[in-house]
């Protein structure tokens, strides 16, 4: 068989080949290995060595068997390099594996490597990542977005069949929709977070970077269940099977206009304007909603992540494991290992956090988010009662260049303007492919995401409404793993 | 708005010892991040619950049953400083 059909495989087409006997498990191995060895997307932190992927095929007879998987470096894995792309975390070897990828591991996908990401999730372009940005396959001058850039670099590029990643606000989506793929952020509680580095222990969640739908709903219904690891992990009730819907009859999508206004690229705008008349051409209808608090998203979002966090990463303090950078005294051993672990958007939100949970500003900021954040769940529930989805462009924005938003960290965060609100909500949203762009003020033609979202455990619904829709839509990833466009 | 001062106390608290250009950086982004946040107070909140956790769920038990954890040697295999079975840390004494 020729090499460039399991380039262009999706994962289950990958599966399909390898159960006929097509290609056989191995070769499927060497040919990725030989891929992620050339990566110029600087899309890997770690990359597997033959013999210890090799040991990962198992003859589990699982449906997914023998199909490589790229991994987030958020997710502990014994024995190999885990550092979440911070120098805090250089040199970890964790001594246990993340609940999800033993279950990937159990189902017989061997890992190719662990992704680069930005550091321990917090940034929306990858350049974050202490080990350099992962590059946007469509355009290396650009970034892929984040934090998960380094599995939708890889997987769009053409160095991974599909990936995991982690979505806090939007971290899956948003890279996704930068590189013209699939990303699907579950409802929370679907995937246990046992093993995954914290960041927002109330917004994390694990989820699939792929090809297209049908991988999406394969991955997750490999991930997804109850794990007596992570108390907060409840599972999909039934389960997830491989979405088959052709048409959107009798479903009715909602249109936040309040929130779709400024800001928004026109040419992103057009993409998600045809994406419309297609659900309207499948049967579905369009109506006019309001989210009336989602708005003030980003700036209950960046009270509340931050906060948590500065929690989650007090356990970097140079005792148990990674970097220690000082031996003087104590305190000055965790100031000085802290002050050179970090990075700068990794302090900026300690100190954010630190700020709003100390004595006299707590009420002002965390309690005043919490609550927000209440209004906006309601906002979600009053929104399902008279639409099944709610839908949105992905991202205000193309893939931006490498640089052109690092000046002012205000900037950066409204990237997920449209993927905060869901992630507070806790809701599940996908972004697929819609078509490509100009950005504003022109360039290449680039990929624009749209986004559905559907109430809590609604994924099976959610991933039969983005099939059709993707076979409607036609997009054509290919340019991307043939080098690009610029 | 938050000042200098404000920025040090906080650095403190969160175990960084900044440099002086970190902390003029900081204390400008942090100023202009919290003027975006304030606009929170439009937001009427009055007699709203906080939310903490979305999926409802309480008391998630399991059976309290003793099982292996960790060998001390693996636990300790990461350590900077590992000692005598334990993680060893430099004198607190200075911090008084």
């Amino acid at each position: 068989m020729a090499v460039n059909e399991l380039l262009a495989a999706s994962g289950a087409e990958t599966a399909a080949m390898i159960d006929s006997g097509e290609v056989d498990a191995g070769e499927v191995l060497d040919f990725w290995l030989d891929r992620v060895a050339a990566d110029e997307l600087n899309g890997y932190l770690w990359k597997a060595d033959r013999e210890s992927a090799r040991a990962g095929i198992r003859g589990s007879g699982g449906p997914l068997a023998g199909v490589p998987v790229a991994i987030k470096d958020i997710f502990c894995t014994e024995g190999v390099p885990t550092t979440a792309a911070s120098r805090i975390l250089d040199g970890y070897i964790p001594p246990y594996t993340s609940t999800s990828v033993s279950r990937l591991t159990e189902a017989g996908l061997p890992m190719l490597g662990k992704t680069n990401m930005d550091e321990f999730a917090m940034g929306s372009s990858n350049e974050n990542s202490a080990y350099g940005p992962s590059l946007n396959p469509w355009d290396r001058g650009r970034v892929p977005g984040g934090s998960s850039g380094g599995s939708a670099a890889v997987v769009a590029g053409g160095l991974a069949p599909w990936a995991l990643g982690t979505d806090t606000g939007g971290s899956i989506r948003q890279p996704a929709g930068f590189c013209g793929i699939v990303g699907l952020k579950p409802t929370y509680g679907a995937i246990s977070r046992y093993g995954m580095i914290a960041f927002a222990s109330s917004l994390d969640q694990c989820g699939p970077l792929t090809r297209d739908v049908t991988d999406s709903a394969l991955l997750l219904a490999t991930l997804q269940g109850r794990d007596e690891m992570d108390s907060t992990s409840v599972g999909i009730e039934g389960g997830i099977v491989s979405p088959t819907a052709e048409r959107l009859d009798g479903l009715t999508f909602g249109v936040p206009r309040g929130l779709i206004g400024a800001g928004i690229e026109s040419g992103v705008l057009a993409r998600f304007e045809d994406t419309l008349i297609r659900i309207a051409e499948l049967g579905g209808t369009i109506v006019d909603i309001e989210l009336p608090h989602a708005g003030h998203a980003i700036s209950a979002y960046y009270v509340l992540a931050p906060a948590e966090a500065s929690t989650n990463l007090s356990r970097y303090d140079g005792v148990r494991y990674g970097l220690r950078s000082s031996d003087e005294d104590l305190l000055s051993m965790y100031e000085v290992t802290r002050e050179d672990g970090f990075g700068p958007e990794v302090k900026r939100r300690i100190m954010l956090g630190t700020y709003a949970l100390s004595s006299g500003y707590y009420d002002a900021y965390y309690g005043r988010a919490q609550r927000v954040r209440t209004r906006i769940v309601e906002d979600f529930d009053n929104a399902f009662g008279s639409v099944d989805f709610v839908v949105t462009p992905t991202s205000p924005t193309v893939a931006f260049k490498l640089g052109e938003k690092t000046k002012d960290p205000w900037t950066m965060y409204q990237s997920d303007l449209f993927t905060v609100p869901m992630s507070l909500a806790g809701i599940p949203a996908i972004s697929i492919p819609a078509g490509l762009a100009e950005p504003d003020g022109g360039g290449p033609e680039l990929p624009v995401g749209f986004q559905i979202a559907a109430p809590a455990f609604a994924e099976q619904k959610l991933l039969e409404a983005a099939f059709a829709l993707e076979a409607a839509i036609e997009f054509d990833g290919s340019p991307a793993l043939e080098g690009g466009v610029n | 708005m938050i000042e200098r001062e404000q920025v040090l106390h906080v650095a403190r608290l969160s175990r960084l010892r900044l440099s002086e250009d970190e902390i003029d950086i900081l204390t400008g982004e942090l100023a202009s991040i919290l003027d975006h946040v304030d606009k929170l107070a439009e937001v009427d909140i009055e007699g709203v619950e906080p939310t903490s956790h979305v999926v409802p769920l309480e008391n998630v038990l399991r059976a309290d049953e003793p099982r292996p954890s960790l060998d001390r040697e693996v636990a300790l295999s990461q350590a900077p400083d590992p000692h005598d079975g334990a993680f060893r840390v430099p004198s607190p004494q200075a911090e008084a």
